[in-house]
């Protein structure tokens, strides 16, 4: 297999049309559109055989997507920023229906002010919205992780749908080197969606019933369930992934972390940045860790004990703001679980790469050496943030 | 007095010979014909390339999210009835993300103007069909051709009753101004398509295929007659009527509430005292 340069939107497209999808929906927004143009050309091209259908909002391309997978597709959609919101109440509904859609999330700064860049406060708006979440570094990650999302969401024992984040224009807009696997692999990998229910004349079913005092704790407690019980099927398809394709994911990745006990923790491609200050930080004789979760719903508590152990102090970088809670979200979360985990570490709090701003590795080499002290207000720092 | 000077605000990033330039200037212009002062003024817009038009006024602007326009608008109209609002928004803007709010805004009926700038595609994100796209045209999310039919604004508001009902054409800019004036003259809410050719994005739909369609509305048209507005509505193809295909003057939104019949909410004094005695009233039942 060959390495070819593409953009990694493009790219996205194309590890659609490995998966097979059926149907695709969605409606444009920067910086998700070259993906749903490229698949759209795919389409036209006969190169993929789905019904591709272009809607009036966000809210009908993914409720196309329910209705589509309620009868027995594989779907595909993709969105941004106010798109997410816009999808919000359909969200729920295609968790809670257990409707193994693929979405792929190209993170931007939600508005307003009105911003078109990069950052996760649209993901982090939706965290808890009972969808798997996946976080990408590369474009390689980003093609894997579709053609996984398939597998993971429609294995009977998950039933989810599954939401691939990249980070717009850093990840979405740049050409990378991606290895495409071949279709037999995949089709190999992925066999055909066989779905438990659908909406089918012969053996009628109703979807979205009621749920009465009597039986909605139940059923939400059977989601809960479903979602907690998919990370053991996830690290299984990550498994099987890297024997069949050579390339191997962890749901926690960690990047020098071996003999360090300083260590930073975020997701997505700020990660890329944050190794080239690792890098950097080493040269100068200081030891700097990096924990990546790659996995973020179902969080992933036991495999972030694991690396956690020799920890002393972590650094936890995110890109959304806390709008008025403690701290940012992830870090919050983070926070309950090293206290009801019982660990003692010192966690320090960084947000950084509000709205596509950049954000130079050297400033992850200060943070390093210099750690945050509460003087002010804030529970945490913003980097580079002008008063 | 003012001038075309007051209502110049930041430099437009629209590509060069965009039927928004047009659009633009004779607003600016009615304004001065009317004697509007900017400050007067709010325009309200969604996001677009059409939604960038108040930035390049200097009047009040609000400009909102992608769809939102009216029902923002709406809002500000309800607290001060005062000021002309403006909403401005493109053919993806209005007809599609915010189509419902158009068809209940024409239903409340508020005394706003709506230009819609509609190039038939979706601009700022580069060049896809919108809902106004005709059918089979090639765009970058349709390279198949749009499959849907388009979208009829116009047919659409007339069958609404809508109050005020027009076509403008920013290749007629003279034309344009008439329509706005008239609009702007006109209580209620006011829906003005104007055919926007998008030099970039719309291959199909240019400066040339408009021109040798579009023609002036006869003299004798009446504009009060709602079947004959609905039969020009249905004129698309090889003519285009432009001009004020329906009119209906009727109680506005802002009316029928009798709190804002005179002064504006926003303009209105608090009585603390008589608020208190409200208050303590129902404290003194609820115990
Ligand atoms: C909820 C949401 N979805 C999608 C977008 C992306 N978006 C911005 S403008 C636009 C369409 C623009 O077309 P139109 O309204 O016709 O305005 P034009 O640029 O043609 O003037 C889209 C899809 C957005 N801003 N918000
Ligand atoms: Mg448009």
């Amino acid at each position: 297999m060959k390495k070819v340069g593409i953009e990694v939107s493009l790219a996205i497209a194309e590890a659609a049309k490995l998966a097979r999808v059926e149907v695709v929906s969605a409606y444009p927004i920067t910086p998700q559109t070259h993906i749903v143009e490229h698949l759209a050309e795919l389409v036209a091209d006969g190169e993929l055989e789905a019904a591709y259908l272009n809607v009036e909002s966000e809210h009908s391309a993914l409720s196309a997507c329910v209705g589509a997978a309620a009868a027995g597709a594989r779907t595909f959609t993709s969105t941004s920023a106010q798109g997410l919101e816009l999808m919000h109440e359909i969200l729920f509904i295609a968790s809670s229906l257990r409707l193994p859609i693929v979405m792929v999330l190209v993170n931007r700064a939600l508005s307003a002010p009105l911003s078109i860049w990069g950052d996760h406060s649209d993901v982090m708006a939706a965290r808890d919205c009972g969808w798997i979440m996946l976080f990408c570094e590369n474009g390689q990650e980003a093609v894997d992780s579709v053609i996984m999302a398939y597998r993971i969401g429609e294995d009977r024992r998950v039933l989810l749908p599954v939401a691939v984040n990249i980070d717009g224009f850093t990840l979405s807009h740049v050409i990378e080197p991606v290895e495409f696997p071949d279709q037999e692999l995949v089709d190999s990998f992925l066999p055909p969606y066989k779905p438990l229910f659908t909406l089918n004349p012969e053996r009628p079913v109703t979807m979205g019933a009621y749920g009465m005092p009597e039986i909605y704790t139940e059923a939400k407690y059977a989601q809960e369930m479903a979602i907690l019980n998919s990370k053991a099927v996830i690290k299984e398809v990550m498994e099987e992934f890297g024997k069949v394709f050579k390339r191997n994911y962890r749901v926690v990745e960690t990047y020098n972390l071996e003999n360090s006990e300083l260590a930073f923790l975020a997701l997505g491609s700020i990660n890329e940045n944050i190794k080239t200050a690792i890098d950097i930080l080493k040269a100068k004789g200081t030891n700097v860790g990096l924990i990546s979760l790659r996995l973020y719903r179902p969080f992933p508590s036991e495999e972030l004990l694991e690396v956690l152990k020799n920890v002393k102090r972590l650094m936890v970088v995110e890109r959304a703001m806390p709008q008025g809670a403690t701290n940012s979200p992830l870090f919050n979360e983070l926070s309950a679980f090293a206290f009801h985990n019982g660990l003692n570490i010192i966690m320090e709090n960084y947000i950084a790469g509000l709205g596509g701003r950049d954000v130079d590795p050297q400033e992850f080499v200060n943070i390093a050496l210099n750690p945050f002290k509460k003087d002010g207000k804030l529970n945490y720092k913003i980097i580079g943030v002008r008063e | 007095m003012l001038s075309l000077n007051d209502f110049i605000g930041r430099q437009p990033a629209w590509c060069p010979g965009c039927g928004n330039f047009s659009i633009l200037n004779a607003f600016r212009e009615v304004m001065v014909e009317l004697q509007i002062a900017p400050h007067e003024i709010v325009i309200v817009s969604g996001i677009g390339q059409a939604g960038k038009f108040p930035h390049y006024t200097r009047c009040n602007t609000f400009n909102g999210l992608h769809g939102r326009t009216l029902p923002v608008a709406t809002g500000i109209k309800l607290a001060n009835h005062h000021l002309k609002v403006f909403a401005v928004a493109g053919d993806g803007d209005c007809y599609g993300e915010g189509g419902n709010h158009l068809i209940h805004a024409i239903r409340r009926n508020p005394d706003i103007k709506l230009f819609v700038h509609n190039n038939q595609v979706y601009g700022l994100t580069k060049g896809q069909a919108s809902p106004t796209t005709m059918r089979g045209v090639k765009t970058k999310n349709q390279p198949f051709g749009t499959v849907s039919e388009p979208l009829n604004p116009l047919a659409l508001a007339i069958a609404l009753d809508c109050s005020f009902v027009a076509r403008g054409f920013a290749g007629d800019p003279e034309h344009l101004k008439m329509v706005m004036k008239e609009a702007i003259k006109h209580k209620g809410f006011s829906l003005i398509d104007i055919l926007q050719p998008c030099v970039t994005y719309n291959k199909f739909n240019t400066y040339k295929w408009y021109r040798e369609r579009v023609y002036h509305l006869e003299i004798n048209y009446d504009p009060r007659d709602r079947i004959g507005a609905f039969g020009k509505a249905l004129e698309w193809g090889e003519k285009i009527p432009i001009g004020i295909l329906y009119k209906h003057e009727k109680t506005t939104l802002e009316e029928q509430f009798p709190i804002i019949k005179g002064e504006p909410l926003a303009e209105q004094k608090v009585d603390m005292d008589k608020i208190r005695e409200i208050f303590s009233k129902i404290l003194v039942k609820e115990k």
